[in-house]
């Protein structure tokens, strides 16, 4: 017995290295760093513990900034993500030709480096002297003048920043919700129709109950992952993110711990372990809601 | 409501790439259900039963022909604007739902002048669930039912807005053996009590005989014989009726018929009026044999299986196309049977219970 | 009569409303895809606009007479996009590799061996699969920062050597393999190790793949941990090579030139979708997330 406990754990080593040394220290160092005040990253010395680097993130103007944008990101590309991807994927689903090449062009963005296609959207999207780009010229179709998306006013920014989120979140929601809706029985929607249920109401009432917990797993993960944005940003805008008034919450953390503005891990995970927070409220809020409103098997 | 079927057809397109031809579901069929029956379309699993149920109910469009429901042409006309109920295999209750708001469902769907007040509503809900004997049911939800709980409820709620016609589609093959003796009572009960035309599908005979008026064979699309229970039991019109219907099934032979006389092997078994010279095979049901010691049909006995009221008694026949058949009779005649296996056992034929085929063909004669 | 006159109307216009939700339905779905497609497109179409006559439109312009692949020349010469494009492949390969080891191994332990605290341990694993990323990245920059390993391959590649989610993956996929395999191989006396080798890991193949494609799709993509890490651009991979590239790289302006280096970094991983379509997309909708 002794010997065979002693060979699984000889397996399952290499894993608790790791994970010890890059997931479980770190993540109580995290704390530590975040109550050492005054550290130095160079002597690795700290003057004292307490609050202060809390405090003094909370209030740094380009956290606030961040939070700020971080909030509005999350709250305009959830939702819309959200609710794009089930009427994409509620259309994918009722019809036959051409399904599957559909299917293969939504799910491209997932296969694409973020920072490489961001690029591309920076094109499409920026005023430069020489050209309006592609977006203003669809504009100017419309009479809208142009405006400069890239390093223009804060909205048209909050807009390319939202637009290449839900372009980029899309295709996991596509195919999540898709084969979410694949799922539900054929039987249910031919009993709904002998019955003479309308579209609608077959929709509202037996196809969102069905598909209700894939959609609210979905989500829980939007917010999540909205909430951790950040290299769609430095595609759009560059790495100087502060300067460009587009930093997100991650992007904050990052840049106290490197780069020009770097060198402050305690400053960093305080942030990050504000982040934490908030994510943690938001998901148990959103898990209260759902107790009200998914039905689980 | 009488339903008439008229050279219905349905093909569907051959998903096979390499064959194109298409495959023919339901083929050219012409039947009429009488008003407030009770028919049973029964058969192997494939031969276009369920594809019947799903074009009289509208779920899938004839390639040809036509339905009516009285005088009434359906036959383009959508599921919700035939007035048909029904209950699938799998009952394809909302599992969201509560039993009350399944059943209610059928009845918020309708609209305009047939849209129901909400007492009305609720007075429908109450009297399809006391038809069904699920009133204590109703707050529940269909996972915490037992299967035949949750065929009530589906009953219910094809019944509670009055269709013209039910339908049901394998109604008892998701039940237990006991259940399914209980249930098919029950739906029988519930048929006459409403008088609703009713057609079901099964693929199981012994359900199909035991509750039908009538009941329609099918293999491969075709009709093979439409009548009552017995009437089909009794005069199969070809070999695969004979061999579909009936436990144990049918016993079937080899035979020759010379001079009016059906001969297995060397043995004149019983007569064959009217049927001229020829190799023919013939089927004898299982209760057709008597025994009787100087009977003219030899066999060579295997054993005797003991099934309480009537005993089974197996034996060899060179003739047998399965080369065992299988007897049944009457416990007291069995008393004699007490020789070892393999001597020679003999029995005489009743003739009613014989029937004789074409060779090619296999049909009757 | 007059009720099948009735009849005839409700047909046709059931038909009708049929034909016109397909329109909406195919205008909607068209419409998306093309919002897909158009950035690569775009990007296509630019690379092989020659420098002089991308700047030259005021207007953009949808299609080009002239192509010219002197932007790919560009892109391979004047910055080092083979090197990064090699770096990415290392980084990709090997962190593919040692984690396969790592997962498969625990995978085994978890699922075919017995010992004390089995259940306790895989337990604190799950848990650890809610760890937000960025909470540890902070202490592990210090780290791999004190251990003097910035901008190696090393420091780059250990942090993402294991991963929780797929332990648990390729655990279900173990345990679905019948015991009987185990007890019958045990009684042929084949080592723990032997099983393993000649008989789980070939029934589980389909998952491994599937895992050992989203892990270098992810390697491919990631950007955080090596912008960090790296700031020698001879360990630049391709997404901080991007970066570098717009920041620094060909003056500024060169787009055609940036958008042949979009391109070069992205076929790769595009035709790897393509090729393993089934398999990535089922992989994914069991439970992958973007990052």
């Amino acid at each position: 017995m002794e010997k065979k406990n002693l060979k699984a754990w000889l397996y399952l080593l290499p894993a608790l290295l790791f994970l010890g040394a890059f997931m479980v220290y770190p993540l109580i160092d995290v704390f530590i760093y975040s109550f050492e005040e005054g550290y130095n990253f160079a002597s690795q010395t700290y003057s004292g513990v307490g609050i202060y680097n809390y405090s003094y993130v909370l209030h740094d103007p380009y956290f606030l900034q961040a939070v700020k944008n971080t909030f509005l990101l999350v709250i305009i590309t959830v939702p819309l993500s959200t609710g794009l991807a089930l009427l994409i994927s509620v259309g994918l689903s009722s019809i036959k030709p051409l399904k599957e090449l559909y299917q293969t062009i939504y799910f491209l963005p997932y296969v694409t480096n973020t920072l490489a296609v961001g690029l591309v959207f920076m094109v499409l999207f920026k005023k430069t002297p020489y050209t309006d780009g592609l977006v203003n010229l669809f504009l100017s179709w419309f009479g809208a003048g142009p405006v400069d998306f890239i390093d223009g006013p804060y909205w048209a920014k909050m807009f390319v920043l939202c637009f290449y989120t839900i372009w980029i979140v899309l295709p996991f929601k596509i195919l999540i919700l898709t084969s979410a809706l694949a799922s539900v029985k054929e039987d249910y929607y031919k009993a709904a129709k002998v019955d003479g249920t309308s579209r609608l109401r077959i929709f509202t009432k037996i196809t969102l109950p069905m598909i209700s917990p894939m959609i609210f797993y979905l989500v829980i993960t939007g917010f999540i992952g909205a909430f951790k944005a950040y290299s769609d940003s430095v595609a759009l805008f560059g790495t100087d993110l502060n300067a460009a008034g587009m930093n997100t919450i991650v992007g904050y953390v990052y840049d106290m711990l490197y780069g020009d503005s770097g060198g402050y891990p305690s400053y960093a995970s305080a942030a990050a372990i504000i982040l934490f927070a908030i994510v943690l409220t938001i998901t148990c809020i959103n898990l209260l809601v759902s107790r009200k409103h998914v039905h689980y098997e | 409501m009488k339903i008439v079927l008229q050279n219905l057809t349905k093909k569907f397109p051959n998903r096979n790439k390499k064959n194109r031809s298409e495959i023919i579901a339901v083929n050219d069929f012409t039947f009429e259900v009488p008003d407030g029956s009770l028919v049973g379309l029964l058969g192997p699993s494939g031969c276009g039963k369920s594809t019947t149920l799903n074009l009289i109910c509208g779920l899938e469009k004839p390639s040809s022909g036509k339905i009516f429901f009285g005088e009434e042409d359906v036959t383009n006309l959508p599921p919700e604007n035939r007035g048909v109920g029904m209950v699938f295999q799998n009952y394809a209750l909302y599992p969201h739902l509560t039993v009350e708001q399944n059943i209610l469902f059928p009845l918020q769907n309708l609209k305009g002048k047939e849209k129901l007040s909400k007492q009305e509503m609720q007075k429908r809900v109450q009297e399809a669930a006391r038809l069904v004997q699920i009133e204590e049911l109703m707050e529940r939800r269909p996972g915490e039912l037992s299967g035949g709980q949750q065929q009530r409820v589906a009953i219910a709620r094809a019944l509670v807005k009055m269709p013209r016609v039910l339908l049901l589609d394998e109604p008892l093959s998701n039940l237990d053996a006991r259940l399914r003796l209980q249930t098919r009572e029950e739906i029988r009960k519930i048929q006459r009590a409403t008088g609703i035309t009713t057609i079901f599908v099964t693929h199981d005979q012994e359900e199909a005989m035991s509750i039908s008026d009538q009941i329609v064979v099918m293999k491969d699309g075709v009709i093979q014989q439409i009548g009552r229970p017995q009437e089909v039991y009794d005069h199969p019109d070809n070999l695969f009726v004979a061999k579909f219907l009936g436990t144990p099934p049918v016993n079937v032979f080899d035979g020759t018929v010379r001079s009016g006389v059906l001969y297995i092997g060397d043995d004149p078994v019983c007569p064959a009026p009217g049927i001229p010279d020829q190799e023919v095979t013939a089927g004898i049901r299982p209760e057709g044999f008597l025994l009787q010691e100087d009977g003219p049909f030899h066999c060579r006995l295997v054993g005797v299986e003991v099934m309480g009221r009537d005993i089974s008694i197996v034996c060899t026949n060179s003739a047998a196309r399965t080369g065992q058949i299988r007897a049944i009779v009457g416990a007291s005649h069995a008393a004699g049977v007490t020789m070892p296996s393999g001597s020679d056992i003999r029995f005489s034929v009743k003739p009613e219970k014989a029937a004789i085929f074409s060779r090619e063909s296999e049909e009757r004669f | 009569m007059e009720k099948q006159l009735e009849y005839n109307k409700i047909q046709k216009s059931a038909k009708l409303h049929r034909t016109l939700r397909n329109i909406v339905t195919y205008a909607l779905l068209t419409f998306w895809a093309l919002v897909v497609l158009f950035p690569f497109y775009w990007m296509l179409l630019t690379s092989v606009k020659s420098y002089s006559s991308y700047n030259a439109e005021y207007i953009p312009s949808f299609f080009t007479l002239s192509p010219t692949l002197q932007n790919y020349k560009d892109a391979f010469t004047s910055v080092p996009l083979g090197k990064y494009l090699g770096n990415t492949v290392i980084f990709a390969v090997v962190t593919t590799a040692v984690m396969v080891v790592v997962i498969t191994l625990s995978a085994f332990a978890f699922a075919r061996l017995k010992f004390r605290g089995r259940s306790l341990v895989f337990t604190l694993f799950l848990s650890l699969m809610m760890i937000p990323n960025e909470l540890v990245v902070i202490t592990n920059f210090v780290t791999i920062t004190n251990m003097d390993l910035r901008n190696t391959f090393t420091g780059l590649i250990l942090p993402s050597v294991t991963s929780v989610f797929y332990i648990y993956l390729l655990k279900e996929n173990f345990e679905q393999v019948p015991d009987e395999l185990y007890r019958a191989a045990k009684v042929d006396g084949t080592s723990d190790l032997k099983y393993l080798c000649k008989v789980l890991i070939p029934i589980c193949r389909p998952t491994l793949i599937t895992i050992i494609i989203l892990k270098i799709i992810e390697c491919w993509n990631s950007y955080v941990w090596p912008r960090l890490i790296t700031d020698d651009p001879n360990y630049y991979l391709v997404s901080n090579g991007i970066q570098e590239i717009r920041e620094n790289g060909f003056g500024r302006e060169n787009i055609p030139a940036m958008m042949a280096a979009v391109v070069v970094i992205s076929v790769p991983l595009i035709v790897l979708f393509l090729i393993f379509r089934k398999k990535i997309m089922a992989g994914v909708a069991r439970g992958g997330t973007k990052g």
